[in-house]
């Protein structure tokens, strides 16, 4: 190891990898990809603070480092733990992780409304695949679900809180994106919501924004609300020329016409680049964008995984390219 | 040997008061400390003295104290944790009603000893009328010279405020009482970074407790070795014991570590034995979330010896026969208390309490609850009870803060010894609305090796 | 209350600059739960024109007012009585009897826990512990803690608040609010 880029090296799930200091465990794993990767709900790379909330990527550290190698006591989020050099970290080799991400993922569905038949999430739902992989078909809740009652933010946003998995990324994203702050969450435990207090418009150029990092279907585009079922789009990586954004976005088509406009996202569901309102909610015309061709979509939807059993559309790559 | 560090004076007519205070001897360890002393010095004592955090963790404080960061020309804050919020728990509120410079002459060491000159009490919103009182003493302090510029010629400055909590337990967690101190909702921070490098304001912080700050006081005046004599083993000095419950002499009482639990209880120096005559059920020795001892190990440990009121004996055991000494919010109950309602009664408090912000805690304390609340009254199943049990372990450990841990600890323990009384429940619906259970039976316990 | 009403008398500005004034330069959200307590105690509770007020004096967003006023249980922001009666219901108050001074006082007033009396003098709420185990059962009005009730108790207190209904939090008389 160079004394002028030192690197540290960590072990996840047996394989190894060597990182900048100050990587976090979960961002190692991403280096090394697949199965190794814990699923994440609320952390965020882009979204300054978020992470640490959801629990999913909990993961046993197994050795600390190679100066101290006691195991850490406690599960530990791999989202917010920097990794030490010789760190040894059990991801999905650990039965403890499996138990208690199962665990998790009970708790986020107890009041989870379940309703993906009519959910315009459901196909790019992280929750979803999240059920899929660690669920169990059945509920042991008996209890009745919490619910809130649908609002509109404004004239293109939908706010299904019943939904919410309180992940906080749609205040970190309207933060560190917009001008002024409108929306946050209120109350606590598990009364908490996401709201505006009084029924306020949010409006800013990049609010459209938080449509995107939601992880599940509680912040839903009105402009295509209830159009399609998502694995019935074809999706493709288009451009305009924007002054507000990057204007490189993806449309979502269904036949020759735009049904909606997203963001890039990579393999995490992340946006890289954000974009604009006007392209996102107004540019609803093909002659409205240079379409570049396919989108490539990652594994990790059930867009591409076929869960429903839906032809994917032919020039849709079915795999990730790896 | 029998010393009251803490309440000595209580009883002194006036001794909130400044002059009152200071006859007494009140402010001698400032005088001390900046005359005489380095704040290494000071930090030095207060590891000797192995003073452990009162108010609940039980982390040694010189050590704590010794983990803040000191980056060149970044201020350093020092918080007092005044959130008194456990159930059980009301020591903290007594020694600021009727002693408060005790705690702002410990506010100053502290402050001192970690180069911090803006120092804050956090107090919970509940105890407006004891900010009130801080706040008189604090002008009192200031007026005398105790703080403000150039603490009695030493170079030392201080300036020091009290700042209000609105309801809510979570902000005793630290790094949520920085939030709320900071003004947003007590969410606790994820950590790393800790507050010893990232505290209030993005600075270095160390957080303790009121009656931790209040103790660094007679060590200074004492010495660090002379507190460490008083108590037994690494359960040094006295505490604060605020008792609750079916007993004669409830209240908070100044106790040396070391004697017996059942002193504690049955002597009239303190508790003056159960009330009416009845017999113990259960304790629950510091605080709502440690966990419930039934009747048979409350005043012996599982191997049959005396238990004693420090860390180690009350802790004697682990969670499968033993508790914690917590923040000594000692709670007794009678024959003739129900254990699934206690349950059912602190898991609402917690499920109340939750921040909300991690899944877990968030979801899993309302479903403990709800659960609870079926068996209380009797709509309960048998599987109920292997379903809290598993709630709780997918809860406990995994959370952000300690919240989640508070809230499964005492459900772990209920079901652990009370099982017998949850199967009852289920099993004599109607019977146990209008009956109580009565004491449960003792178990044996193997002695587990290694 | 419309937007004009809303203002502090000039003491209580002073209060809100002394709250203030308690922390460094640019760092006045520190005074926010200080600031809205005085705001609850003087305009009875937090609406959302009084929230929006509180954010002007403070220079800070209406939206991070609202998150900390909705998560705190001390601030109320739909309207209350004059005199909050906050029953402490947690563990040690509930084994001394809580439960029966709750029911007491309800049917007494005849409101249920979280309403409001007819003439506007009472609520009543339950609370999470208050720190006053060994003087259990207790509640509190304002800032004052009853503890050691009895039936007896709850009766005279009611008399008391009910020719007085004051129960302020911070004094708020010595501020000339």
């Amino acid at each position: 190891m160079s004394e002028t880029n030192p690197k540290f090296k960590v072990t996840i799930d047996g394989v190894e990898v060597e990182v900048d200091p100050g990587t976090t465990i979960l961002n190692a794993a991403r280096l090394i990809g697949g199965d190794v990767v814990p699923p994440a709900m609320c952390y965020y790379s882009s979204l300054k603070g978020s992470g640490g909330k959801c629990r999913t990527c909990l993961v046993e550290v197994s050795k600390g480092s190679e100066k101290d190698p006691r195991p850490m006591p406690k599960l530990v989020a791999s989202c917010s733990t920097p990794i030490m050099d010789g760190m040894e970290v059990k991801n999905k080799s650990s039965e403890k992780v499996m138990d208690a991400r199962a665990g998790v993922v009970e708790m986020l569905l107890i009041n989870h409304p379940l309703d993906c038949p009519v959910c315009d999430q459901a196909g790019e739902c992280h929750l979803q695949d999240l059920a899929y992989e660690h669920g169990k078909s059945n509920t042991r809740y008996e209890f009745e679900r919490r619910t809130f009652d649908k609002v509109d933010i404004g004239e293109y946003i939908k706010l299904h809180m019943t939904r919410c998995i309180l992940c906080y990324r749609c205040v970190y994203t309207a933060n560190q994106l917009t001008e002024q702050r409108e929306h946050g969450v209120l109350k606590r435990g598990d009364a908490a919501e996401i709201g505006t207090f009084i029924e306020k418009n949010l409006k800013n150029d990049f609010i459209g924004n938080v449509i995107d990092v939601c992880p599940v279907g509680a912040l839903t585009d009105k402009t295509f609300r209830f159009r399609s079922r998502v694995w019935y789009t074809k999706p493709m990586d288009a451009h305009r020329d924007c002054k507000c954004c990057s204007g490189k976005a993806v449309v979502w088509m269904i036949g020759d016409e735009v049904a909606r406009v997203t963001a890039r996202k990579d393999q995490y569901g992340e946006v890289k680049e954000f974009i604009c309102n006007e392209c996102r909610f107004d540019k609803k015309d093909k002659t409205d964008w240079t379409i570049e061709g396919p989108r490539h979509i990652d594994k990790h939807s059930v867009i591409s995984a076929n869960h429903y059993e839906v032809e994917a559309p032919a020039h849709t790559p079915l795999l990730n390219k790896a | 040997m029998e010393r009251k560090l803490l309440l000595e004076h209580i009883g002194v007519e006036g001794i909130h008061t400044h002059d009152v205070y200071r006859k007494n001897g009140g402010y001698s360890a400032v005088e001390k400390a900046l005359k005489t002393m380095s704040p290494d010095d000071v930090v030095e004592e207060v590891k000797k003295s192995g003073l452990r955090g009162r108010g609940g963790a039980g982390f040694p404080t010189g050590m704590k104290w010794s983990f803040i960061a000191k980056p060149e020309g970044v201020p350093r804050h020092f918080l007092c944790n005044a959130d008194e919020s456990e159930p059980g728990t009301f020591k903290d509120r007594y020694l600021m009603e009727k002693i408060p410079h005790l705690l702002i002459e410990g506010m100053i060491l502290s402050s001192y000893a970690l180069g911090c000159n803006q120092s804050y009490i956090y107090i919970r919103g509940e105890y407006m009328y004891v900010l009130q009182i801080l706040e008189k003493a604090i002008a009192e302090a200031y007026a005398n010279g105790w703080l403000g510029k150039n603490i009695k010629g030493s170079g030392f400055d201080l300036d020091l405020a009290v700042s209000t909590g609105a309801g809510a337990y979570i902000c005793g967690e630290e790094t949520a009482l920085i939030e709320s101190l900071e003004g947003k909702r007590g969410n606790p921070r994820i950590k790393p970074p800790f507050p010893a490098v990232k505290g209030l304001w993005d600075r270095p912080t160390v957080v303790n407790n009121v009656e931790t700050i209040a103790a660094v006081v007679p060590i200074v005046n004492e010495g660090g070795d002379a507190y460490a004599q008083i108590g037994i083993g690494r359960s040094t000095g006295t505490k604060l014991i605020s008792a609750s419950g079916n007993v004669n002499k409830p209240g908070v009482y100044e106790i040396t570590m070391g004697i017996t639990v059942e002193e504690f209880i049955y002597s009239d120096k303190y508790l003056g034995g159960m009330k009416n005559g009845k017999k113990l059920k259960a304790c629950v020795p510091g605080g709502s979330s440690v966990p419930i001892l039934p009747h048979y190990l409350v005043c012996k440990t599982a191997a049959g010896e005396d238990r004693l009121m420090s860390y180690e004996s009350l802790a004697d055991g682990g969670f499968a026969t033993g508790s914690m000494l917590g923040s000594g919010g000692f709670i007794v109950y009678d024959e003739d208390q129900c254990i699934v309602r206690n349950t059912w009664n602190f898991s609402r408090f917690y499920h109340h309490e939750s921040c909300g912000q991690c899944s877990p805690c968030r979801e899993g304390t309302g479903w403990m609850e709800k659960v609870l609340h079926r068996l209380e009254y009797g709509h309960g199943k048998m599987e109920d009870i292997d379903l809290l049990w598993d709630i709780q372990r997918k809860i406990e450990g995994n959370t952000i803060c300690p919240l989640g841990d508070a809230a499964a600890w005492p459900v772990a323990a209920a079901i652990r010894h009370f099982r017998e009384e949850f199967e009852w429940h289920v099993k004599e619906p109607k019977l146990c609305m209008t009956k109580n259970y009565g004491l449960v039976t003792e178990k044996i316990f193997e002695t587990v090796k290694g | 209350m419309s937007q004009d009403n809303i203002q502090f008398p000039e003491p209580l500005l002073q209060e809100v600059a002394r709250q203030i004034a308690k922390f460094p330069e640019g760092k006045q959200k520190s005074a926010l739960l200080s600031v809205l307590h005085l705001a609850q105690a003087h305009f009875g509770y937090l609406s959302e024109p009084v929230m929006d007020y509180v954010a002007r004096l403070l220079h800070i967003l209406p939206i991070e007012v609202y998150e900390v006023a909705t998560f705190y249980s001390m601030y109320d922001t739909q309207p209350v009585g004059k005199v909050k009666l906050e029953v402490c219901r947690t563990g040690p108050c509930m084994i001394e009897g809580a439960e029966k001074i709750v029911s007491y006082i309800e049917n007494k007033l005849g409101i249920k826990d979280g309403e409001t009396t007819a003439d506007g003098i009472f609520t009543l709420k339950t609370v999470e512990c208050l720190g006053a185990c060994g003087y259990a059962p207790m509640l509190q009005a304002g800032e004052k803690f009853h503890e050691h009730l009895t039936e007896a108790k709850v009766d005279e207190l009611i008399e008391q608040y009910r020719k007085n209904p004051v129960a302020n939090y911070l004094g708020l008389e010595n501020h000339g609010a």
